[in-house]
């Protein structure tokens, strides 16, 4: 076998045919980044690709006069020796996986990825490829999603409980995805505002401009408070919790929705009164299923419990590697 | 068992302790009473005989799921509990029904009918709960199996909401919580009626609790209106002394009478009728011996011959609170004391002492002899004024405690690896070391100290300086120091440094340090000898 195609660097994965990096974690000339996540679009680079529907949060996060060029879905770019598209990754708003192919073999670096239901972005395709560059943020078997529309239930029945207690539900979540995802969800099972904290409010705004169908919202600092919000509920970071801007609540009933949450030992730790289990990563069924579905020989794995689902899935005859990145190994980070 | 499965998850999802209070003494209430009997005997604690050892299941979760075997073990120590890797593994092929059978008949058909069992049987049953059970059920089904329940109440909580659901004062039932029972209805009818004379008499006093003095002795005023005595280094308890029983109490008002079964032979020698409290020290050869030869005896629910012999322990009597049956708590601390000289002048055994005042002229004498605490293993002085009845809780200006400052030393974090349960995901179990030569020798592990922020800031340099990974620990790059703070040293042949340090806890995070200014392990060992001689 030859050179391979993507191989990580200091600055971050980097494919040579091309001359160019891949979601790098230190400034560059060409940077293609999957999506909007912190961890993975970094300030700093000369010159951005990325996807049409991630650019207005990627202007957010790294400024708006950074240079990003869009690279259409599914449309094929040269770059160098090589060929590049985009494909969504299911992940949030614009998130991407990148096809890399040479004329001899094809590779896929899917950043973040998840197969479940999420309105809130364009579905996850499924890339024929030789090699397959995958997170593992959720790679053992104990993660295994409950039906996302499930959660969605879960989280409108903790709400209305509270409510007719008189009490608030704050829902700690990250700004960025998880937050649109759920406010998507609730559409169907609420005509009710949904209130925002103030981190969540520019990244909605742009959901909603991109044309996403989501529950009604108005930003917290907006609303009298004198009923210490009584009945409503509110989405705030997870940063939030037990910070200042929680007094404004009465008696609130807390709540994280997050992976780790399937984790019975998380969600005491955490301290939130309810934990529901939403993901924006695969989960382990869905992981084995998609390397499966691209027909992949060769897995590398990323972040997070990458030594586990080698060794894995070295047993089950693929060729299967770790690479070394610096992305957040608890995902969802933000 | 559905009904029992609900408080149990009630329980686990919350964290406020007047919720899970109230859950339970609504369910004491009205729950058929040999239902009652098991949940009582499972929420104080108790567990059901080991019926499966874990490695067996693991073997059968393997086969089952279809997973390596080297994965399961994997899985369970991420997730930091068995039982809850099995339902996490298993709640896809759940049926889902819940089993409608009362409590205690499902822990006789579903549990204790599993002792007599074949192995192939077992393996039967066993796997066939797993696939039947709803998740909530099989977690419990799972906690059962191997061990106990742990769902965040302790002994004290459960005895709470017994005497709320019974309107009886806690400590009485306490009292027909300890020893042997068995969970069944006439036990549970029994912990409903009334108190009788003597379960009265066996109830401990509110324990009086001293205050730190923070500021200069001499705020105090004259010495001669102090009675000073040594802060004694042990585990303080309350001794009531009855015609026919003895009873300790420990100052979270738990009966530990059966831990220290030679304290109880030593005072029937007493007279019937007095309540004492004191202090239970590790003693040998007429001297306190450290804190750890006690934390032996602690925990257990009997303590067999060897330990007797291995770590005996004294009872250093400070107050005495009741005598010839009346409460005499009113008086002036003086008066009390030469009381309690009088009923300890009644008994020759050495296993009960007085607590000698600490004489002094001034407060300067008094603040060298603090000083001098350390190498009489003392924690400090109690300082009491000799007018002061004894009171209820935590009142100022009648006991203050003058502790000895913390010895501290600074060193590198080295070694790192995750929490259990719940801190199953963050770097919290940290691995310190001190310099000898240019290698750095752990010294001792520590985990409390830092604050949530801290600890996740710590833990996400943990993630990126890593060095090498040996299974869950990671050996970090040796370059963050922290003051740690312990209230004793001393040799040890069971550590590579051959030293071990007693309450190691994190003072401070010195990022102001570089890992070439901690302290080395000629350091820490002159610390030890300074206490030894």
């Amino acid at each position: 076998m030859g050179q391979d195609l993507i191989e990580p660097t200091e600055h971050g994965l980097y494919c040579a045919a091309g001359d160019f990096y891949i979601d790098p974690w230190r400034p560059v000339e060409r940077a293609v980044v999957t999506h909007a996540h912190a961890d993975h679009a970094r300030p700093g680079s000369h010159r951005y690709y990325a996807a049409p529907s991630s650019i207005p949060l990627l202007k957010k996060r790294l400024g708006a006069d950074t240079r990003i060029e869009p690279l259409h879905w599914q449309h094929r770019y040269r770059f160098g020796d090589c060929e590049v598209s985009l494909h969504p990754a299911g992940h949030i708003l614009g998130s991407a996986q990148v096809r890399v192919g040479d004329g001899h073999r094809v590779w896929v670096a899917s950043g973040d990825f998840k197969r479940g239901d999420d309105p809130s972005c364009e579905p996850f395709e499924v890339v024929p490829c030789d090699t397959f560059i995958s997170e593992a943020t959720f790679a053992l078997p104990a993660y295994r999603w409950p039906a996302p529309g499930d959660t969605a239930q879960a989280i409108h029945d903790w709400w209305q409980t509270n409510a007719a207690e008189g009490r608030a539900s704050v829902l700690f979540t990250y700004a960025l995805g998880k937050a649109q995802r759920i406010l998507a969800a609730l559409r169907w099972l609420t005509p009710d505002t949904v209130y925002l904290h103030g981190a969540a409010v520019p990244l909605t705004r742009i959901y909603r401009q991109a044309g996403i169908a989501m529950a009604p919202t108005a930003p917290v600092s907006e609303r009298d408070s004198s009923d210490g919000f009584a009945g409503e509920l509110v989405i705030a970071p997870p940063s939030a919790h037990g910070s200042q801007w929680m007094r404004r609540f009465r008696r609130p009933s807390t709540a994280f929705a997050s992976g780790w949450m399937r984790i019975r030992g998380n969600r005491r730790r955490r301290g939130f009164d309810r934990g529901f289990v939403l993901s924006d990563h695969a989960d382990w069924p869905d992981l084995l299923r998609t390397f499966a579905e691209t027909g992949a020989q060769r897995i590398l794995t990323t972040h997070g419990r990458a030594d586990e689902l080698v060794a894995y899935l070295r047993e089950q005859g693929y060729r299967a590697s770790p690479l070394a990145t610096a992305y957040s190994e608890t995902g969802e980070a933000d | 068992m559905e009904r029992f499965s609900r408080l149990f998850h009630g329980l686990d999802s919350t964290t406020a302790t007047n919720r899970k209070l109230a859950l339970m003494r609504d369910y004491f209430r009205d729950v058929p009473a040999a239902d009652g009997a098991w949940a009582v005997y499972l929420l104080a604690g108790r567990r059901l005989k080991r019926l499966i050892g874990p490695s067996r299941l693991q073997d059968w979760l393997a086969e089952t799921t279809g997973l390596p075997r080297w994965l399961i073990t994997e899985t369970r120590e991420h997730v930091g509990d068995l039982a809850e890797t099995i339902t996490l593994l298993m709640d896809a092929d759940t049926s889902g029904e819940p089993d409608p059978r009362a409590l205690h008949q499902w822990i006789d058909e579903q549990l204790l009918c599993l002792r007599d069992d074949d192995e192939v049987t077992q393996r039967d049953r066993v796997v066939a709960a797993w696939r039947a059970l709803p998740p909530d059920q099989c977690f419990l089904f799972n906690k059962l199996l191997t061990g106990g329940l742990r769902v965040g109440v302790s002994q004290t909580l459960v005895e709470r909401a017994l005497a709320e659901a019974t309107a009886l004062p806690r400590t009485v039932i306490a009292g027909r919580l300890t020893g042997q029972w068995q969970p069944d209805e006439a036990f549970y009818r029994g912990l409903f009626e009334p108190a009788s004379h003597d379960e009265d008499a066996s109830r401990p006093y509110p324990f009086f609790l001293a205050h730190p003095l923070e500021e200069s002795a001499a705020t105090l005023g004259a010495v001669d209106d102090w009675l000073v005595e040594w802060k004694w280094d042990g585990i303080r308890a309350q001794m009531l002394v009855h015609r026919d029983d003895v009873i300790l109490w420990s100052r979270g008002e738990e009966v530990i009478t059966a831990q220290f079964p030679e304290l109880r032979e030593a005072a029937v020698s007493l007279p019937a009728g007095t309540t004492l409290d004191g202090e239970i020290v590790a003693w040998r050869d007429g001297q306190v011996q450290p804190f750890f030869q006690l934390q032996r005896r602690l925990g257990r629910k009997r303590v067999g011959r060897q330990l007797l012999r291995e770590a005996p322990v004294a009872y250093i009597a400070f107050d005495q609170l009741e005598a010839e049956d009346t409460d005499c708590r009113d008086r002036p601390q003086w008066q009390r004391r030469e009381s309690l000289a009088a009923t300890i002048d009644t008994t020759a055994d050495e296993r009960l002492m007085l607590s000698p005042l600490v004489a002094a002229r001034d407060w300067q004498e008094l603040d060298s002899q603090r000083a001098a605490a350390r190498e009489n293993r003392v924690e400090g002085l109690m300082i009491k004024h000799r007018e002061a009845a004894y009171g209820v809780g935590r009142r100022k200006g009648a006991w203050w405690k003058w502790k000895i400052e913390p010895l501290t030393v600074d060193a590198v974090l080295i070694y790192a690896q995750p929490g259990h349960g719940r801190r199953a995901n963050l770097y919290t179990d940290y691995t310190f070391g001190v310099w000898h030569g240019d290698e750095l020798i752990p010294l001792t592990k520590a985990y409390s100290g830092l604050n949530d922020s801290e600890i996740r800031r710590l833990d996400h340099w943990i993630r990126r300086h890593t060095r090498e990974r040996y299974g869950p620990v990671r050996a970090v790059e040796p370059a963050q120091v922290f003051e740690l703070a312990f209230e004793g040293i001393q040799p040890s042949s069971r550590h590579k440094s051959g030293l071990a340090l007693r309450f190691p806890r994190i003072a401070r995070w010195r990022e102001d340090l570089g890992s070439h200014d901690a302290d080395t392990l000629a350091q820490a060992r002159e610390l030890a000898d300074g206490i030894a001689g």
